[in-house]
């Protein structure tokens, strides 16, 4: 029997405030335990919830950015259990009325080759809902140390519907779902730092049946490449359970990335009765349109639809696009260079190669560039009209990075105009014919390389400034 | 001098402190001396940072002097229920799980009071966090009533009330979630005031039932508590369910705000199992009013007579095994020294601090909120509370304020319904409808039983309305001597 996967994604997303959710305690990373708290994160008796209003407008913003609906009242449940990495021994979380339902998160497919655009899918969303990060725990030999410095840091939880069917597509959703939220500010996204973590929900079913497997939860996966490897190995286990004739059991699975294999954590049997109820201590928020259009007026373009306009109107190829887009920086570089009058193709080269090449050398971000838009629209102005030759540019573009010099600024002082000077031109001309006979001998026979040396000594002895296309005219024309 | 003190409203306290006759200092000393001597029979206290109230004093007297006194209440001392943080104080709830514990930080209305010059003094007794009707909940000692010191105060503000009607302080705060300002007011012969929910910030009340708790005043007269009102009330940023209202001038709405009014008495408030004596001397309140010239008119609140106690029991209840959850023996609190895993560290500290009403309620309230009963009792319940809520503002379009006892018993014996846990519930029968519908509720003296135990007659008012049923509650105090009668210790 052929079997096919069903996958389904949950998706943990700190939002970046500056702020914790429901106090006014910092949220932060790195800090020394303990000290991102007070009364409120701590549970202390009397102690009090108050929302952080920006914690609401970052999912208000994620929830636009992937389509969903805004519920038009946000109210807080608690979720009571017992853990020592939850002050309260409840979390406020959102049970029956998530703020944002619906949407999808669009994805592409590997291509059958690498410069060649793939597949596009969306894959519904469930929901998105608030709830706020619990404390961590570190287990020693003896004894375990909790640090709340993350405890009530603003948490969204992205729930897919089981529409992914493969690893691949696990994957191309993450990615593609971090580049949306990167780009919108609403998270930073790092999974290193805690700040993007998936579980993954997985079952096979029979091809061409409709009706859902038992499906297995996947924890754990804390790189966007384990959720690829953890779910390629998690459906190759329950390939080989039913192949063999077994049974797969509902369960909590742990996968290590690190040696590519999976545990089981608990079964289903102990699940938890959580309790929800309304959270007395909390007002439901309403959240009107006027809130919700200021809301839609910051979000940006969304990334597929940038590449693709930069594929239709600037004429791109797929394959800086898809060096440009990724990188929201680089992309509105791009663009501010291609507004000041540049020619977008040569800018975009420019840009996707030259500039990253140079960034990543001297070890810099983009902001730190000395290099502006302006420069590349000046170096692409001076290439296109003939002031400079393409391998003089990549000269002037290294010396501009240094320096942050305008371009014109570098040719002038360096002399580096490419020469129209007939006169000279002739006579760099005349000395390479006479130079070499024998290329001007099987010229004349018909071989149409044989120019090339000669115009290579002129290049040479005009140190590059010699415009190529009038060397070659006048060297045809003098031997001819 | 210090009997003179003793027995003084704060009102006239404010009045001799303002005209140079008597110190903060003075006054803090001469409420030291009164518990010193009476204490350790009413037991109304848990602790006192007597150095610090004695620096407040001073720090009081100095302004004073210096002409920059805050207000009426500035050198004013104020005891709390100890469920109210005070920085650097106590803060036990009553309760071995927090026996040890130090608040790191003040309540909003502790704030409110120390930036009025009041001198928060004392931590006052109260059933372990604010669960029962008699402080005998109360995990270190019972507190006496000092009318009879063979019976109960109430509760659980049952220090609060003590502490007052004992001569000890003044003014105290108390918590009220079912009755717990206005029933043990009502069994000491004082005026005990909750608040409409949202009024007073709950910020720094350790939570008991969170939709259902209000800080108020507890006070020798209706005006000590309008000055104590406007001191602790207003919208506070930290409490999300704290309401933008503005506050008035409530002493000054005593005498501006005239009758005659609308009374309603809720007919299914003077039903069975309440004292004759009770319903007697309600019943002669009710008559001066109808002399004032007020319209008295019979109403009907049968869904808060029928129901409001279980509504009270499901809902609180579910809220309270939530919030006291965080008492678990991690962060702060009791931690069983026999504990050997993070399972063992919960189930041991809460077993060993917490009491057996405590532990009750929160057995109750998570069955309620467990899947597959929640929409048979939370939900319900929640539903019931909507109505009740519904079925008060109907009556009260027509009636200024509802008249009716506050307990339908005088003080009981101590040890007398500890027993029995309903029918220590149902001392709250006539109190536990006005939390639920959010009202604001006042308890005033109206009179003793045959055998001298003080009565108390409560008044239901408008949301936020606190000034015209302060006003109410003052014209009866004005024409009555109840107040002026001081227990023997």
């Amino acid at each position: 029997m052929n079997y096919e996967a069903v996958i389904g994604l949950e998706v943990h997303v700190q939002l970046a405030t500056a702020s914790k959710m429901f106090t006014r305690v910092a949220a932060g990373y790195g800090e020394p335990a303990n000290t991102l708290t007070d009364p409120v994160v701590l549970a202390l008796p009397g102690a009090l919830p108050v929302l952080n209003k920006a914690a609401l407008d970052q999912i208000i913003k994620a929830g636009l950015i992937l389509g969903c609906s805004i519920a038009p009242v946000c109210k807080w449940d608690r979720k009571n259990y017992f853990y020592p990495d939850s002050p309260k021994n409840y979390q406020l979380s959102q049970y029956d009325q998530p703020i944002c339902l619906g949407g999808a998160v669009e994805i592409e497919l590997p291509g059958p080759a690498r410069n060649v655009l793939g597949e596009h899918k969306k894959i519904p969303l469930t929901r998105i809902h608030l709830e706020e990060d619990v404390g961590k725990l570190t287990h020693g030999a003896q004894d375990t140390l909790v640090d709340y410095n993350r405890a009530g840091t603003p948490l969204m939880e992205i729930v897919s519907e089981p529409a992914l069917a493969s690893a691949e597509e696990a994957y191309a959703f993450l990615t593609s779902l971090r580049l949306a939220l990167v780009h919108g500010g609403i998270s930073d996204c790092d999974m290193e730092k805690g700040q993007m973590r998936c579980d993954a929900n997985i079952s096979i079913r029979p091809v061409g049946t409709t009706r859902l497997g038992t499906k297995v939860e996947l924890k754990n996966l804390n790189s966007i490449s384990f959720v690829r490897d953890g779910i390629a190995h998690e459906i190759r286990r329950q390939l080989a359970v039913a192949a063999a004739g077994g049974t797969i059991t509902q369960e909590t699975r742990d996968y290590d990335g690190q040696t590519g294999t999976s545990q089981s954590l608990r079964s289903k049997e102990m699940a938890h009765d959580y309790r929800y109820f309304p959270d007395p201590d909390l007002m439901p928020v309403r959240v009107d349109e006027a809130w919700l259009a200021a809301l839609r007026a910051t979000i940006p373009e969304h990334h597929f639809d940038r590449q693709r306009r930069f594929m239709a109107d600037y004429q791109l190829p797929y394959t800086i696009t898809s060096v440009l887009v990724p990188d929201r920086d680089l992309a509105d570089y791009f663009e501010a260079a291609a507004r000041l009058g540049a020619a977008p193709q040569a800018a975009a080269n420019w840009i996707a190669n030259d500039l990253r090449r140079e960034l990543a050398a001297a070890k810099l971000p983009l902001a730190a560039s000395k290099l502006h838009p302006a420069h590349i629209a000046g170096l692409v102005s001076l290439v296109e009209s003939g002031v400079i030759s393409s391998s003089i540019a990549k000269e002037v573009f290294v010396t501009m990075f240094q320096s942050g010099e305008p371009p014109a600024a570098i040719v002038d002082r360096l002399g580096l105009r490419q020469s129209t000077d007939t006169g000279e031109l002739e006579k760099w001309v005349s000395a390479a014919i006479a130079a070499d006979p024998k290329a001007v001998a099987e010229f004349k026979a018909g071989n149409e390389k044989a120019l090339n040396p000669i115009k290579g000594a002129v290049m040479k002895a005009s140190a590059g400034k010699a415009n190529p296309q009038r060397v070659d005219e006048l060297a045809r024309k003098l031997i001819g | 001098m210090a009997d003179e003190i003793i027995h003084q409203p704060a009102a006239r306290l404010a009045a001799l402190l303002a005209a140079g006759k008597l110190s903060s200092l003075k006054l803090v000393q001469a409420c030291f001396a009164r518990t010193r001597a009476v204490d350790d029979r009413v037991q109304a206290f848990n602790s006192c940072d007597e150095a610090a109230a004695l620096a407040a004093a001073q720090a009081s007297d100095a302004r004073r002097a210096a002409g920059q006194a805050r207000g009426p209440l500035d050198g004013i001392p104020v005891g709390l229920k100890d469920v109210i943080a005070v920085e650097g104080q106590p803060l036990t709830c009553s309760s071995r799980m927090l026996a040890n514990f130090v608040s790191p930080y003040d309540a909003t209305v502790t704030q409110k009071l120390k930036a009025a010059g009041a001198i928060p003094l004392g931590r006052l007794n109260m059933d372990e966090f604010a669960m029962g009707s008699s402080t005998e909940n109360s995990a270190f000692r019972p507190t006496a009533n000092p009318w009879d010191l063979t019976r109960v105060p109430g509760g659980s503000s049952g220090g609060s009330a003590a502490a007052v009607a004992a001569g000890e302080l003044p003014l105290t705060l108390g918590s009220d979630t079912g009755g717990s300002i206005r029933q043990p007011a009502a069994l000491c012969g004082i005026v005990g005031l909750k608040p409409t929910y949202g009024l007073v910030s709950r910020y720094g009340l350790a939570a008991y039932a969170s939709s259902l708790d209000q800080i108020g005043p507890l006070a020798r007269t209706v005006e000590d508590a309008a000055l104590l009102l406007g001191v602790i009330a207003g919208h506070d940023p930290r409490d999300s369910t704290s309401f933008q209202a503005e506050v008035p001038d409530y002493r000054a709405g005593l005498a501006a705000r005239k009758g005659p009014w609308r009374l309603g008495v809720p007919k299914e408030f003077f039903g069975a199992g309440l004292d004759p004596e009770v319903s007697a001397a309600v019943k002669r309140a009710l008559e001066f009013y109808r002399q004032q010239g007020c319209e008295i008119r019979e109403v009907s609140l049968p869904l808060a007579a029928e129901y409001a106690i279980a509504t009270y029991y499901l809902i609180a209840t579910a809220e309270a095994s939530s919030n006291l959850a965080r008492y678990d023996g991690i962060r702060y609190g009791h931690r069983s020294a026999a504990a050997k895993d993070a399972i063992d560290i919960y189930t041991r500290s809460r077993a060993e601090g917490f009491g057996p009403e405590v532990k009750r309620r929160i057995i109750l309230g998570t069955h309620v909120l467990s899947s597959g009963y929640y929409d048979a009792y939370y939900l319900r319940a929640q539903k019931v509370r909507t109505l009740i809520r519904n079925e008060f503002a109907a009556v009260l379009r027509d009636c200024d304020a509802l008249l009716s006892p506050t307990s339908p018993v005088p003080a009981f014996k101590l040890g007398e319904k500890s027993a029995d846990p309903l029918a220590m519930y149902l001392t709250d029968i006539y109190t536990i409808s006005v939390n639920l519908a959010g009202l604001p509720g006042i308890s005033i003296p109206c009179g003793f039983t045959g055998g001298g135990l003080p009565i108390g007659l409560q008044l239901i008012g408008r949301p936020f309305d606190e000034a015209g049923l302060l006003a109410i509650a003052h014209a009866y105090e004005q024409a009555h001597e109840w107040q002026h009668k001081h227990p023997a210790l």
